[in-house]
């Protein structure tokens, strides 16, 4: 194990003024020699729309590929609750340093300072370039902007636009990038699919890029590559990613040279639809807002959980005296606010110990009834109705519960069949986010020179456990202030660097061995669906490198993955042909990649031998069942170098906190 | 003067055409109705004929009927030109027909409703217009007793002519004073066409184009001029469903079935 | 509770642009209730590529009903037999035993089919490049705060910008208008002080781009409101219908 590879480049300085005095002294480009410099962004989502139109506003050339039909589709898209910022506009107490603060100790101290200080530091900037955008943030009635509470935190700096704010931010991002469009400075290519990068003398020049609707293949070239493609959730399979999210672009990139840091560090949020049945292609997430007023609970007595998995009783039918709040039991000051990874692991611990409410018994209750009532008496009051019926204050009750998540609600009974109104409803845990992904510096350039990681793509500011509305802040932290400074250090060296030709060895080598990857595909003529391989997969990733691990399943998973994989590599039958729109191609090339990062996940999760975020290993917990950091011998990133036949040798960046003290990670 | 042509070529502001035609012809409507209500008067058509040479004959009226036969031509035209627009819009059609579930079947049927209309107007307006324009509409005289108010009413002889559509004057006779008037009969001529039971059906049938017409038509006109508020949205539904798309049309429709079984 | 269900598919086959396309009708056995309408699409694509036929290819991604890449007419209607809802959030409980459900592609001249039931939207996006933003470059933003928005605006504004670009007000009407999607974001700017400096420019240079694109006229049916998946009103056409009025005349 070696470090050398790993300067994360910190600024030197305090931690209040590393990132303006940074920005204050890197290298600028001049704006006439901007124009003759190239920038490739894939993907197109929060950070990547950003960096699209921040960069092409400061007059770079730049080309954005997506893999869906339109920018405007990334996943980004699906994102519920909310955008964190510093602002303190409820002048509840909050800072930059309040958010810096949370959001490393939300991570289990698996986080860098500088990156995750200067994420805080710019976020109150994105809440203004949003509403300058134009986008329609929830408001007071006074007109000023509104805010709510959320998961790890004690005050209110979540902003948010009713349940959609992914969909908002994402549009109003969009829509900045197709003014570039429209200027004809950002050329857009839509249904592309990016297929390698191209590496010339170890520097990032350019990648290969697969039309999906004729199948041709492309050579592009770039000064500089923006890889901003997101997460890879969907090497579980069942996640609350789209089903298109893959992990090419960065696993490509990965085997090309950049190191992949912490890829065990998978978030498993604890609000989800729970599976319904083998023909299961996604979970849908209820935005993790729903906790705010709803209780979760199970029952207290194993006969009740039993009749209700035999759906011989109702939930209703249990008495509150035979109901387990277990989350308000076990961390009484942060209650059922608690972080994703705590909740998650609370709610399988104890569908594990058979308290579980469906017919699979992995689902627990978020109820509303308390509060119903108690929404209710605030508006029988407010109406003046004295002694109300109950059914009086459930009417009203229902009628706040309704503005606030009626969407979710709607979502909820669509999907179900049941009304959540009326009875609680079921959630379970299921794969959002992935905190690990490309290593990059505190430039967000990865170990290869010239080729960025930004966004969820990216390892870099949420450590082992991402807060709730926090994915939002740093996609566009990363896509519209960052990026556009940091970029300049690299470039301003770049202005002499003419175009390279794209008849360049390099890139027809690269161009050749895409193309035979795609053929390798179609050779193999097997009898099994691309699905039916993944599917598996997804089930050895889900049931040993899940919520909970331990060394004993993820060796075990190891070797399955790699049998899985041989026989994927030996059985697999993909339809149609490679020069025409291909489905079952595309996801081919996707879960075949899936494949070796699953193993690397694994791999990752079996070295480090302690409980951290979202990584919890079964061997290291207290007493009660807390997870167990060990300070000492794993406070540092595991960044992984590939070689040729899936190899890895992992390099380790020691995390150094100077300006926190660390300490266990404490929500009672 | 660009910017004119300009606006009226986009497909919005072809709608302000369809709307601001539309509308005139509703107004046009109310007037119509109104006049034409003189047929049921019991005075032998006096009112009416009198009514009609004015219509035909005020410089202000003739100019405002050539706005409005120019209008009708336009709102077609403009209509067939939207129709065929739309059209290359959707080349192939879906093989299953799900509208009925989503809108109303007048406002998908504007363009069919819009063809019965104006093939109607020809036919009503060769009925009537024309006729008695350059056709052979015979000559009445009114006879109205000053002191009593009584109109007793004589046809004049089938080859009877005079210069103008309407003489009048006084005479004096052992029975009283007499207001005389000849005029072009249109009352007869009406009273005629409508023992015809197959234009009475014509008619009454192509009263129901023109509510269905109006139902979808009259609304929708406001919300293309960019009208639409829940604070009168229910005035100018209501004005749309019961006086454009009830009462004109059976107002309408009355008229060849009083004729016919008078 | 969970039933099964027979159902007889007639889906749009096209092998690609230039192709003839033609109806293939598909049987299917024991579909649960549970499952949704694209889930069963993966069960017949499944049993598809296992039968070595090419699978049918269709728009999709989030599956929760906000990216708005599914785009099915189903029985004659856009993302089925439920309002309010895409395609990816129908499920089978909708239906009903021994249905047969006939599936088609949005149709438009401004939306080419790409391959069976994908089209192609990216008139959409040329649409949004013309005028469907606010001119602002990242970083010249006051604090948020300075511009006080009232509620109702800010809540109305929202209302428009639900919109998911799906495209199934296009499929919906029977001219192919794509008034309510213009309508929309017009509407979101013309609602928000932000988006009064460009106010005449965005609508004139939309609705112009609208027409380039070769979408039908708006009949004011009402059937891209009734079969929008976000419940996006027509007062918002009326409101592009009034500014453009006013951007033109003044």
């Amino acid at each position: 194990m070696t470090t050398s590879k790993l300067d994360s480049k910190i600024p030197e300085g305090s931690l209040e003024q590393k990132w303006s005095k940074y920005r204050s002294t890197v290298p600028l480009v001049n704006p006439s020699n901007k124009r003759s410099l190239e920038i490739l962004i894939v993907g197109s989502g929060l950070a990547g729309a950003s960096a699209a139109a921040s960069l092409s506003e400061l007059g770079y050339k730049v080309k954005v590929f997506c893999y869906q039909d339109s920018a405007r589709r990334a996943h980004s898209i699906a994102a519920q609750g909310g955008i964190n910022a510093a602002k303190n506009y409820q002048n509840d107490g909050d800072s930059t340093y309040r958010l810096f603060y949370d959001t490393i100790k939300g991570g289990d101290y698996r986080a860098r300072e500088g990156n995750v200080y200067r994420l805080a530091e710019v976020s109150s900037s994105i809440i203004d370039q949003c509403v300058a955008q134009g986008v329609p943030f929830a408001r007071e009635y006074g007109g000023l902007l509104s805010n709510r509470s959320f998961g790890g935190t004690q005050v209110q700096r979540t902003f948010y636009a009713a349940g959609q704010t992914g969909q908002q931010l994402l549009l109003g991002a969009y829509s900045s990038l197709q003014r570039q469009v429209g200027s004809g400075n950002v050329k857009m290519y839509a249904r592309h699919e990016m297929l390698d990068v191209v590496n010339i003398d170890g520097v990032c020049r350019g990648i290969i890029a697969r039309d999906l609707t004729t199948g041709k293949l492309e050579r592009h070239f770039g000064h500089a590559v923006l890889l901003c493609t997101g997460g890879y959730g969907n090497a579980f399979y069942l996640s609350t990613n789209a089903m298109g999210c893959n992990a090419t672009a960065i696993w490509k990139a990965h085997k090309k040279g950049a190191l992949f840091g912490n890829p065990c560090f998978t978030q498993i949020h604890p609000t989800c639809i729970p599976v319904s049945g083998d023909h299961q292609s996604k979970l849908t997430l209820m935005s993790e807002s729903l906790r705010n007023d709803g209780r979760i609970w199970v029952p207290k007595k194993h006969e009740d959980a039993k009749a209700l998995q035999e759906n011989r009783i109702k939930p209703n039918d249990i008495k509150e005296e035979d109901r387990d709040y277990y989350l308000e039991r076990r961390y009484p000051a942060f209650g059922n606010l608690v972080p994703r990874d705590v909740a998650s692991r609370a709610a399988k611990e104890r569908c594990d110990a058979g308290f579980g409410v469906n017919k699979t018994g992995e689902a627990v209750f978020l109820d509303f009834a308390f509060n119903t009532i108690r929404y209710g008496t605030i508006e029988a009051n407010k109406k003046g109705i004295h002694n109300p019926t109950e059914a009086q204050l459930i009417e009203l009750g229902r009628g706040v519960i309704k503005e606030k998540y009626g969407n979710l609600f709607d979502m909820y009974q669509q999907i179900t069949g049941v009304n959540p109104y009326e009875q609680p409803m079921m959630i379970y845990p299921a794969v959002h986010y992935t905190m690990g992904g490309l290593w990059v510096d505190y430039n967000l350039m990865t170990s290869v020179s010239g080729l960025y990681c930004l966004g969820e793509a990216n390892f870099s500011d949420h450590g082992a456990n991402r807060l709730g509305a926090s994915a939002l802040m740093q996609g566009l932290a990363d896509g519209y202030f960052v990026i556009p400074y940091t970029i300049g250090a690299y470039l301003s060296k770049e202005i002499g660097t003419k175009p390279i030709s794209l008849d360049h060895p390099a890139f027809v080598e690269a161009e050749n061995a895409v193309k035979s990857n795609i053929d390798k595909l179609f050779a193999i003529k097997g009898t099994h669906s691309v699905d039916y391989f993944h599917k598996k997969l997804g089930l050895i990733m889900w049931n040993k490198c899940g919520m909970a691990r331990n060394a004993t399943h993820l060796k075990e998973a190891i070797v399955e993955i790699q049998e899985l994989r041989k026989q994927f590599w030996s059985d697999l039958r993909v339809t149609g042909t490679a020069d025409e729109f291909n489905a079952e191609l595309e996801k081919a090339g996707r879960v075949a990649d899936f494949f070796e990062l699953g193993e690397l996940m694994c791999m990752d999760a079996l070295n480090r031998q302690e409980s951290c975020g979202g990584h919890f290993r079964e061997e290291y917990q207290t007493e009660e069942g807390e997870a167990m950091r060990d300070d000492e011998n794993y406070k540092y990133v595991a960044a992984w170098e590939y070689f040729e036949g899936n190899k890895w040798e992992m390099h380790k960046e020691d995390l150094i906190y100077d300006n926190i003290k660390i300490a266990a990670r404490s929500y009672k | 003067m660009k910017w004119i042509i300009k606006m009226f070529s986009s497909t919005i502001g072809q709608k302000f055409i369809m709307a601001l035609t539309g509308l005139f012809l509703c107004a046009f409507l109310i007037v119509h109705t109104l006049g034409n209500l003189q047929l049921f008067k019991s005075d032998g058509g006096l009112a009416f004929n009198t009514y009609s040479v004015f219509m035909s004959t005020n410089p202000v009226i003739k100019c405002i009927s050539y706005l409005l036969y120019a209008t009708i031509l336009l709102h077609a035209i403009k209509g067939f030109m939207l129709l065929r627009k739309n059209k290359k819009a959707r080349p192939i059609d879906y093989a299953v027909q799900g509208g009925s579930a989503n809108s109303h079947w007048t406002s998908r049927s504007m363009g069919i409703l819009g063809t019965i209309l104006l093939l109607f107007i020809v036919v009503h307006m060769y009925n009537f217009w024309f006729e008695y324009k350059f056709g052979h509409v015979p000559f009445t005289s009114y006879f109205t007793n000053m002191a009593t108010g009584e109109t007793k009413f004589q046809p004049m002889s089938a080859d009877y002519v005079q210069a103008n559509k309407m003489e009048e004057g006084m005479i004096s006779n052992e029975q009283g004073q007499f207001r005389v008037v000849v005029v072009k009969d249109l009352f007869k001529e009406v009273e005629i066409s409508f023992k015809e039971w197959w234009l009475v059906a014509l008619y009454v049938i192509c009263m129901f184009s023109v509510s269905f017409h109006l139902y979808h038509g009259f609304q929708s006109a406001f919300q293309t001029l960019g009208i639409n508020h829940s604070k009168y949205n229910g005035l100018i539904q209501f004005i749309g469903v019961w006086f454009f798309s009830i009462f004109i049309p059976i107002a309408f429709a009355a008229m060849p079935l009083y004729f016919f079984f008078k | 509770m969970e039933k099964h269900l027979n159902l007889t598919l007639k889906i749009w086959r096209q092998k690609n642009a230039k192709a003839k396309g033609n109806f293939e009708a598909y049987k299917m056995t024991g579909i649960s209730t549970d499952m949704s309408f694209l889930e069963m699409f993966d069960v017949l694509n499944e049993r598809l590529v296992n039968d070595n036929i090419d699978p049918i290819a269709f728009d999709h991604d989030c599956r929760e009903g906000i990216c708005g890449a599914c785009s099915m007419v189903i029985n004659g209607r856009p993302h089925g037999p439920k309002n309010a809802i895409t395609t990816c959030q129908l499920h089978m409980r909708s239906f009903n035993d021994g249905d047969t459900i006939t599936v088609e592609p949005w149709r438009a001249s401004p939306f080419p089919i790409i391959k069976d039931l994908v089209v192609d939207r990216s008139s959409f996006d040329r649409i949004m490049a013309a005028g469907g933003f606010v001119s602002t470059n990242t970083g010249s933003a006051q604090d948020a705060n300075c511009t006080l928005i009232s509620k109702e605006a800010a809540d109305e504004s929202l209302a428009a910008a639900a919109c998911i670009g799906c495209g199934a007000c296009v499929a919906a009407c029977k001219n192919a208008s794509a008034m309510l999607f213009v309508s929309a974001k017009v509407s979101q700017f013309a609602l928000l002080p932000q988006g009064q400096p460009e106010r005449k420019k965005r609508v004139l240079e939309m609705v112009a781009q609208m027409d380039t694109e070769g979408f039908g006229a708006c009949t004011n049916t009402g059937a891209c409101s009734a079969e929008c998946p976000k419940e996006i009103s027509l007062t918002h056409i009326a409101r592009m219908n009034r500014d453009y009025l006013m951007a033109e005349l003044c």
